[in-house]
């Protein structure tokens, strides 16, 4: 039985890509109910920070811990991750593309239909991923947050290539998700107005202080 | 498990649609079987002699054609992360990709066999025992292949890299399989002793394949 997500932690993470340390001696915390903002100029190794808690990225030292959670899934299985690749096959229609990843990932939420209509595609359900805009296939990509349930969501740069009005119903998903004692990693460079939120700054001087 | 029918039900569709590789693998082999008869010229002795092994080259030639997608499609688009990321285990995940992968590409390859076999003057019986191995041996080499389109995954043009690694793995493959073939018309080695061979390789690589391919999906991130 899943008990809910308190709060995830880095202590001293250290990792190397490419032979080049992006992070260094990192530690922060999320507590639930609340989004930690990472900014940082590009390279600063915010979408770093996301693929390790992801678990995609391996850290050199330092560890992460969550409080709360279901103790028999790993982080990255609590996790939803919205990274700059949606994900999609554009042979595949919306619908498909959607309704596979809710039943790959299990525990479903949301139906197909629902989260659709809360990213505003519900008309275009049939229609090959293909033709979408780059809009679209961002809210599509989004969906796949809400048809199945985890409680830690890593959002990278989740309002590029969104309207304004996009972005208000993305900021209002997130917000219920919060509500409802979820946690939120997001990396942006863009000011995100979250009703609460810690915010975790990146930049050389981190790097170079360590 | 409705994880991995989903995931087998989705390869299907990818591989039936536009784009996909389920047809492609069928008309190289077609074509593959068909240009050997006007090359070796009308010796229906000889066509009827090499013909198993025409067509266990061409369905080999087919299968590593079709491969490099298996996986870098999914790494393209960042669904192998969110795959790598899920509840799923990855093991799993490859043997219902590589399944889906047969389905799509290799059965299509052991129903047109007879026909192509007819092509090569083939006598029933060879024409029998031919399709009988390559049923059984084209999952060992969908199988085999998976690993080399897991380690190939983050290159660009991975498909030659992939063929030079899986090739010599391949071989045993094709070797029991044309000799159980031409073992079925020819005296004096039994067609079983091949034939179970072929089947044990087919058995070995389903485990093998599964589990490396995802221990090199494993290592592909960074």
């Amino acid at each position: 039985m899943s008990t809910s997500v308190k709060r995830l932690f880095g202590r001293s993470l250290t990792l190397d890509r490419g032979g080049r340390r992006v992070l260094s001696d990192l530690s922060f915390e999320a507590a639930a109910g609340s989004a930690l903002v990472v900014t940082g100029a590009n390279g600063a190794g915010k979408s770093t920070l996301l693929r390790l808690i992801a678990g995609l990225l391996r850290p050199v030292a330092g560890d992460l811990g969550l409080d709360g959670g279901d103790p028999e899934l790993t982080i990255p299985q609590q996790c939803h991750y919205f990274g700059h690749m949606d994900a999609l096959k554009p042979q595949l229609s919306v619908e498909e593309n959607l309704g596979f990843w809710r039943a790959f990932t299990g525990s479903a939420d949301a139906t197909v239909f629902e989260a659709l209509a809360r990213v505003g595609l519900a008309r275009l359900a049939s229609l090959p991923a293909a033709y979408l805009s780059a809009g679209q296939r961002r809210r599509l990509a989004f969906a796949r947050l809400l048809v199945t349930k985890r409680p830690i969501w890593l959002l990278d740069e989740p309002t590029s290539a969104l309207d304004a009005a996009s972005e208000a119903r993305l900021l209002e998903v997130v917000g219920d998700h919060l509500d409802g004692g979820g946690l939120v990693v997001a990396a942006t460079h863009l000011a995100l107005p979250f009703a609460r939120m810690d915010s975790l700054r990146l930049g050389p001087s981190v790097v170079e202080a360590a | 498990m409705s994880a991995l029918s989903a995931l087998f039900v989705r390869e299907m569709k990818l591989a039936t649609r536009v784009g996909g590789g389920a047809l492609m693998g069928a008309l190289f082999f077609l074509i593959v079987v068909t240009v050997v008869p006007f090359g070796v010229g009308p010796d229906l002795n000889l066509l009827a002699r090499i013909g198993p092994a025409i067509l266990w080259i061409g369905a080999l030639l087919a299968t590593l054609l079709s491969l490099d997608r298996l996986f870098q499609a999914d790494r393209d688009d960042g669904g192998l992360d969110l795959v790598l990321m899920g509840e799923a285990p990855l093991e799993l995940v490859v043997l219902i990709k590589c399944l889906a992968h047969w389905t799509a590409t290799g059965l299509p390859l052991v129903i047109a066999s007879p026909m192509l076999a007819v092509f090569m003057n083939m006598e029933p019986v060879a024409i029998g025992a031919t399709t009988l191995t390559l049923l059984v041996g084209t999952p060992a080499l969908t199988f085999v292949g998976a690993i080399g389109a897991a380690l190939t995954v983050s290159l660009r043009r991975g498909g030659l890299l992939l063929a030079i690694l899986v090739l010599p793995l391949t071989v045993p493959v094709m070797i029991f399989g044309v000799s159980a073939a031409t073992a079925a018309v020819q005296e004096p080695v039994p067609f079983a002793t091949p034939f179970s061979i072929l089947a044990a390789l087919g058995l070995f690589s389903m485990v093998l394949g599964p589990i490396a391919g995802a221990a090199a999906l494993r290592h592909a991130g960074d």
